[in-house]
């Protein structure tokens, strides 16, 4: 397989989740397009990974083609961060406002 | 055709479609049962590049864990498609617009680099939990134990905003 199959596919989720952020209005569903941005950057790097797999500088060092992969684990770490913190903000937004419209969220203060 | 490339764009069809429709569809709900499949589809993606441990943890940590944690919230907010913000038509053009025109720009951009690399599918010991599990505790010891330190502080962020308090009330 190509490499740009996977750029193709990888930009195409991504920008689905660009629109979302962009067209939706509930906050959780906008949480949700972030992650599934995270996830077409996590299937990028891993495409990439087994690119350089094939490289003649993988032969050399035993790790090279593994060290993109620790970077999508490491995305996965921060991102589970990222829900717990994000989640409970929506929560308390929720219980002060009663709604979980974004448009409504504007002010930062009242 | 082979069957890789069979599957290849099988599984790029289910998780785009899923991801449209999560983002189409108007109950929450539903919107997280679709990205649900989108993830199932990336771990499909995962296993078809040979990324095993990429993809037992991408089902157990974003279907498993962080996929029930949104339907906990929603469900919690009673969330349904009756309490869905009312929609702005012009905006949301707007929106689809704009991101079409930058999937156009980018993907032509991409698609015109004259590199012809290839990716290896089915096989190879990069993603395999032996490699990783090396390269994570031989090279990458420290953001390891970071990221400990980063869960712990997210634990309790989330405990103190998620909890009801007095002070917001008085100030």
């Amino acid at each position: 397989m190509d490499i740009k199959a996977y750029i193709a596919l990888s930009l195409t989720l991504f920008t689905i989740g660009i629109v979302g952020v962009l067209v939706r209005r509930n906050a959780i569903i906008i949480f949700m397009c972030i992650e599934l941005m995270l996830n077409a950057v996590n299937l990028l790097l891993v495409g990439f990974s087994k690119m350089h797999a094939l490289s003649p500088a993988a032969k050399a060092s035993p790790y090279f083609a593994s060290d993109a992969q620790i970077f999508v684990f490491f995305i996965m770490v921060v991102a589970a961060a990222e829900v717990s913190v994000g989640l409970a903000i929506i929560v308390m937004m929720y219980r002060n406002v009663h709604t979980v419209d974004v448009n409504f969220l504007n002010r930062l203060k009242n | 055709m082979n069957i890789t490339t069979l599957v290849f764009i099988l599984l790029s069809v289910m998780a785009v479609g899923s991801a449209l429709m999560m983002i189409a569809s108007k109950s929450p709900v539903h919107s997280v049962l679709w990205l649900i499949v989108v993830f199932f589809a990336i771990s499909g993606h995962y296993i078809l590049l040979n990324a095993q441990f990429l993809a037992i943890v991408n089902i157990i940590v974003y279907a498993g864990a962080i996929m029930v944690l949104f339907l906990f919230v929603v469900m919690l907010m009673n969330l349904n498609a009756d309490t869905e913000p009312i929609k702005n038509y012009r905006l949301q053009l707007i929106g689809v617009i704009s991101g079409g025109t930058l999937l156009l720009i980018i993907l032509s951009a991409v698609m015109k680099i004259d590199v012809e690399q290839m990716v290896e599918m089915k096989t190879g010991d990069a993603g395999l939990i032996k490699s990783l599990g090396f390269n994570l505790f031989k090279n990458y010891v420290l953001p390891f134990e970071i990221s400990s330190v980063l869960f712990l502080s997210a634990m309790i962020g989330a405990v103190i905003i998620g909890k009801k308090d007095e002070i917001t009330h008085e100030g």
